[in-house]
């Protein structure tokens, strides 16, 4: 376990990038999510027909693949610039996909009585969504929500594995196979890395869905 | 007929028709509902009494036809449509408060997002709504702890807030405890004795006779009588009415 000790300040940095990496990919999807949620209730067919086509590629298609797609199709039609955010669009696209099968099952949840007596009082689509479905919708969307989000932080390790350079999965990368560390150890202390991010994120989704629970 | 043209009526349904699946539950439908009349739409469960209801405001799309409120045609979706409704307060069978909300935000919500009132306006209205229902002291609580007949009453206030010309009422008081309905149908007989345009789908006989100035028999998706209501309830003319009245007044 020396190997850790000694690297620690390596850890350290690939920590605070893997982090990064999570808090791009967390707002962007939960944003593009909840859009992409909405586009699929809607009653505009064709945002309907955007929502159900996004779902079908990207969740169905494995991310090595979308992340191919981007580091190396997106500079084929003339989108250049750094390997990072390439990488943090492929996990967006990817993750928004969950996150909006997600906010779609919370919508579902709420009573189509709320919608109806929201439409009968003269609210539009967007306010009878953002006033009424959404705020009880919180409630059971956030399970699931943590699921995905834990999810997504796993799935930067393979952004990492991409060459976005210095995250946690790289950093075990570079010291078993360039270092010729044994790998057993280097790889406990990136386990461990993500732990360090994954558990306290569970706890505070635990905190989160009573806090909402209550707030009724 | 200048003054028809001068006064359209507040509802006025031609020719509706309306399928669920193979089921044809609204026929050829034709209304006029002049300002200010309250309607009681009666007819046994499946006659399409709700759906006519719901019709009015577009709850249920009409497959054919056309519904006018106040010369209006109704829009399909959108603005026209959302604007249209806020002019029409709905209440449900089941209240459908926004459980997320105190009664006194659920009353304030129509006026400040689609009326742009300010929220102290809003509040001023909703407090006077809820007090003339009788609970403007439950105003800070949620609807889940309120009785039924109680929220019923605040959807009522929730519906006028919006100061419409029509209200409409789907089996406003079938939910509630048999101690609960007096309550809610006073509220309604208020409303009625103030002039409002109602139409109300209802089996409630004391609420018929004290307040409505019409009936609408319904049975198997057809308007069968149309009538007034005593003349309905001493002497009602077709067979399926007949049948109808002795099944509800037995007991």
């Amino acid at each position: 376990m020396n190997v850790i000790i000694e690297n620690f300040p390596l850890y350290v940095d690939g920590l605070l990038r893997t982090l990064q990496i999570c808090a791009y990919g967390f707002v962007g999807s939960l944003v593009l999510g909840t859009i992409l949620g909405a586009f699929r209730v809607s009653p505009v067919a064709p945002l309907r027909w955007v929502g159900t086509a996004w779902v079908t590629v990207f969740r169905n298609c494995p991310l090595t693949i979308v992340l191919f797609f981007c580091a190396f199709g997106l500079p084929e039609v003339g989108i250049n610039g750094l390997y990072f955010w390439f990488g943090v669009t492929g996990l967006v696209l990817y993750t928004s996909a969950f996150v909006c099968e997600a906010v779609r099952s919370g919508i579902n949840s709420v009573s189509p009585g709320q919608a109806e007596a929201a439409r009968a009082v003269g609210l539009n689509f967007g306010q009878s969504l953002s006033s009424v479905i959404m705020p009880q919708a919180v409630r059971t969307v956030i399970p699931p929500l943590g699921s995905v989000i834990i999810a997504m932080i796993k799935n930067s390790a393979i952004v990492g594995a991409f060459g976005v350079g210095g995250d946690l999965f790289a950093v075990g990368q570079g010291l078993a196979s360039a270092q010729g560390k044994a790998a057993l150890p280097v790889l406990t202390g990136v386990a461990l890395g993500y732990l360090v991010i994954t558990i306290p994120g569970g706890l505070l989704l635990g905190i989160l869905e009573r806090k909402v629970a209550i707030a009724r | 007929m200048s003054t028809a043209e001068a006064a359209p009526p507040m509802i006025r349904a031609s020719a509706v028709n309306k399928h669920f699946g193979d089921l044809h539950v609204l026929k050829d439908i034709n209304i006029e509902v002049p300002r200010g009349q309250v309607v009681i739409v009666l007819g046994p469960s499946g006659s399409g009494k709700s759906t006519l209801c719901r019709a009015i405001n577009r709850l249920e799309p009409i497959d054919s036809g056309e519904i006018a409120i106040d010369g209006k045609p109704l829009p399909a979706e959108g603005k026209a449509l959302a604007a249209l409704r806020a002019d029409v307060g709905m209440v449900f069978q089941q209240f459908n408060l926004f459980a997320h909300k105190t009664i006194l935000d659920n009353v304030t919500l129509g006026p400040v997002k689609v009326r742009k009132q300010s929220q102290a306006d809003a509040r001023k209205t909703a407090m006077e709504l809820l007090e003339r229902v009788g609970i403007a002291n439950q105003a800070a609580k949620y609807p889940a702890q309120l009785s039924g007949g109680q929220q019923q009453r605040a959807a009522i206030a929730r519906a006028l807030a919006m100061k419409p010309k029509v209200m409409l009422f789907d089996e406003p008081t079938s939910a509630l405890d048999p101690e609960m309905v007096q309550e809610v149908l006073d509220t309604m007989i208020g409303l009625a004795d103030e002039g409002m345009t109602m139409v109300v789908v209802s089996h409630e006989m004391g609420f018929a006779r004290r307040a409505a100035h019409r009936v609408l028999f319904m049975s198997d998706g057809e308007i069968v009588e149309d009538a007034d209501p005593d003349e309905f309830f001493t002497a009602p003319k077709s067979e399926r009415a007949k049948d109808f009245l002795s099944k509800i007044l037995t007991h």
